[in-house]
């Protein structure tokens, strides 16, 4: 659908570097005052995959999502990117260099249609600056152009390009999450983050997003995908790695995950006490 | 404005053709209404020439706020600062000061300084743009009510070394300020004197109107070039969700100072626009007033929407003329004396109509329209 840029010279390595895996990281670790958030936290995702990380409330999900896009930054732990060593250490150079991700509580531009939203993902690799904006160079006017194009073209694919004037805020729950998968995909990223995409969607909603993240697999996309829907993580995911108080208790395929005693213990345990 | 080209042209081209043969009505109308304004106002005494190229004036700066607070939602309350520094440097660069106060520039400028305004113009924005930054930078991490802290110190730094640098070398003049700024000078015609064109006369206010008017149309041009552009979007990014801004890949430092440069380089336009214009500059032009009054039309009008803030700066410029000019002589013929002073009623009603304006409009007079039933 859209086409791959050479945007950075990890493209050209990642054709000589052997593996598949596209992002990993070793001995990831983080501690806020005296509470480890993430202890000795290793993941590994390959080219094409849907990796499902889940947990329990409190397990350290969206930490460890904020410190593989650099809001946070790690006590420790070493991150690879398609064959290249890198540290998360600004969020938007995470973003430009191909990790793209969406929020656990929606956080769309309010004043911004639908539209405009996903023109500001597609504006990371664009490059018009301050004075052919002002002169308007023809140059300038194209790239404006296609970003429209571009945005409408996302917001089609995911499935609400008839909103594309509508406020983000006016959009439906469900759809406000879609403009964030079509936003994070405007930043054209090799490895996509979703933060609990299924939260409060209903269970019309939930198939729908199922449709579009097999959908992007189908593309080429690769997906890390943070659940607590875990019906929607066992069915799509093609690696699962389980959370539980900052550290991974069982990592591996969806089956085997299902089994694991301690993935039990960890979630159905919860249940019977709640 | 260009638009994108519509896919089926069949279909849309002669409503197409309908509204852009309305708009160039509409903007030809604007154009004849602005040429013709100073000489409307002429006719009733040339200090509405003057109210109107002050309200010019402070278009401009509005303009340059509203990219800082309307776009991207940056709390400024030390504006006026670039306002001064525009207005400083060319009082320094064209009048008498400096070569009376420095030997060594005297040598260097026999002639004394007199740089046009076709250098002053550009170095104004450049001077004041640098010190958008520098104001900008260490401010790159506070937001709302503690950025307009340390915005409102800036401002107020600013003008007290105005009032101060005069000794032990006299840079500034001190609270005297400087004197004998030159006008402008645009193709021999001296803009202090007024002109002849064609058997018309045309008097000094009305030429800076048409100076003015030139300049603040290019401004507005500018920002709208800007608004709806990548860094237009950029702004308003950071403004809505900072941190969204920064995921989506938005290195929000870089387009923060940029904001912070491009606001203050208008203000500086400006600034060195009021200096030619007045013939004079001193401290007490630049006060934290004059900051809020030029927050007041940004948020009055409807903070980052072009048009509202434009009818915002010329509200609240005009008004307070307004009234000068009604006020006075409406008590004399009733009360056969001045009760109230203009100046105390402007005051009250000036506040009075903030007030209401925050409790009925919140988001000003002309805010922003997106979405919706279109």
């Amino acid at each position: 659908m859209m086409k791959d840029q050479p945007l950075s010279p990890n493209t050209v390595s990642s054709n000589t570097v052997k593996s598949n895996v596209l992002f990993s990281v070793q001995n990831l670790g983080k501690r806020f005052g005296g509470l480890v958030a993430i202890d000795d936290v290793s993941v590994q995702i390959e080219q094409g995959q849907i990796y499902g990380l889940i947990g329990p409330n409190g397990a350290g999900k969206t930490t460890f999502f904020n410190l593989m896009t650099g809001l946070y930054q790690a006590d420790s732990g070493n991150f690879l990117f398609d064959g290249e060593p890198f540290s998360p250490a600004s969020p938007h150079q995470v973003a430009r260099m191909g990790i793209a991700r969406t929020f656990q509580n929606i956080r769309l531009f309010s004043s911004m249609t639908a539209l405009e939203n996903v023109s500001v993902g597609l504006d990371c690799h664009a490059k018009s600056g301050v004075l052919s904006t002002i002169f308007r160079t023809p140059a300038q006017q194209r790239e404006e152009r296609e970003i429209k194009a571009k945005s409408q073209e996302l917001l089609d694919y995911v499935g609400i390009g008839k909103y594309a004037h509508e406020l983000a805020t006016h959009l439906s729950y469900g759809d406000q999450r879609r403009l964030e998968i079509a936003r994070a995909l405007a930043t054209q990223p090799k490895l996509l983050a979703l933060d609990e995409p299924a939260a409060g969607m209903n269970a019309t909603e939930k198939l729908k997003l199922r449709e579009l993240l097999v959908q992007m697999r189908q593309d080429g996309k690769t997906i890390l995908l943070i659940e607590h829907d875990v019906k929607l993580v066992m069915g799509i995911c093609d690696q699962v790695s389980v959370l539980d108080y900052g550290k991974i208790i069982e990592q591996g395929s969806p089956a085997k995950v299902q089994k694991s005693p301690a993935v039990i213990e960890a979630y159905l345990g919860g249940l019977n006490h709640a | 404005m260009k638009q994108m080209i519509p896919l089926d042209l069949s279909k849309t081209s002669p409503v197409m053709a309908n509204s852009k043969t309305r708009k160039v009505a509409g903007v030809l109308m604007i154009a004849i209404s602005l040429a013709l304004l100073p000489w409307v106002a002429a006719h009733f005494g040339n200090s509405w020439v003057r109210i109107l190229d002050i309200a010019l004036l402070y278009v401009m700066l509005a303009m340059g706020l509203n990219i800082v607070v309307g776009f991207a939602g940056l709390l400024d309350l030390g504006y006026i600062a670039f306002y001064a520094v525009g207005a400083y440097l060319y009082g320094l660069l064209a009048s008498p000061h400096l070569t009376d106060n420095f030997e060594w520039i005297a040598a260097a400028f026999p002639d004394g300084l007199h740089t046009s305004v076709w250098l002053m113009l550009p170095l104004g924005a450049l001077v004041a743009g640098i010190f958008g930054v520098l104001l900008g930078a260490p401010t790159l991490k506070l937001r709302g009510d503690y950025l307009a802290i340390v915005t409102l110190g800036f401002g107020e730094i600013i003008r007290i070394f105005m009032n101060n640098l005069n000794a032990p070398l006299n840079i500034t003049n001190g609270p005297q300020g400087i004197n004998m700024i030159e006008p402008v000078h645009i193709a021999g015609v001296r803009l202090s004197k007024g002109t002849e064109i064609l058997g018309l006369e045309i008097s000094s206010l009305q030429l800076y109107y048409y100076l003015f008017l030139a300049i603040t149309l290019i401004i507005i041009l500018v920002c709208m070039r800007l608004q709806n552009s990548r860094l237009g979007r950029a702004w308003t990014a950071i403004r809505d969700d900072e941190i969204a801004a920064k995921a989506m890949g938005i290195n929000t430092r870089n387009v923060k100072l940029l904001a912070f440069a491009m606001g203050a380089s208008f203000g500086g336009v400006s600034g060195a626009m009021f200096a030619a214009f007045q013939g004079f500059v001193s401290p007490e032009s630049f006060g934290l007033m004059e900051s809020i009054i030029i927050l007041s039309m940004v948020v009055l009008g409807g903070m980052g929407h072009i048009p509202g803030v434009i009818l915002g700066a010329v509200l609240l410029s005009g008004f307070p003329e307004l009234l000068r000019h009604v006020v006075t002589p409406v008590q004399e013929a009733v009360f056969g004396k001045v009760l109230v002073d203009a100046e105390i009623l402007r005051s009250l009603i000036y506040g009075m109509s903030m007030i209401l304006i925050m409790l009925y409009r919140p988001k000003g007079l002309w805010p922003q329209k997106k979405g919706g039933s279109q």
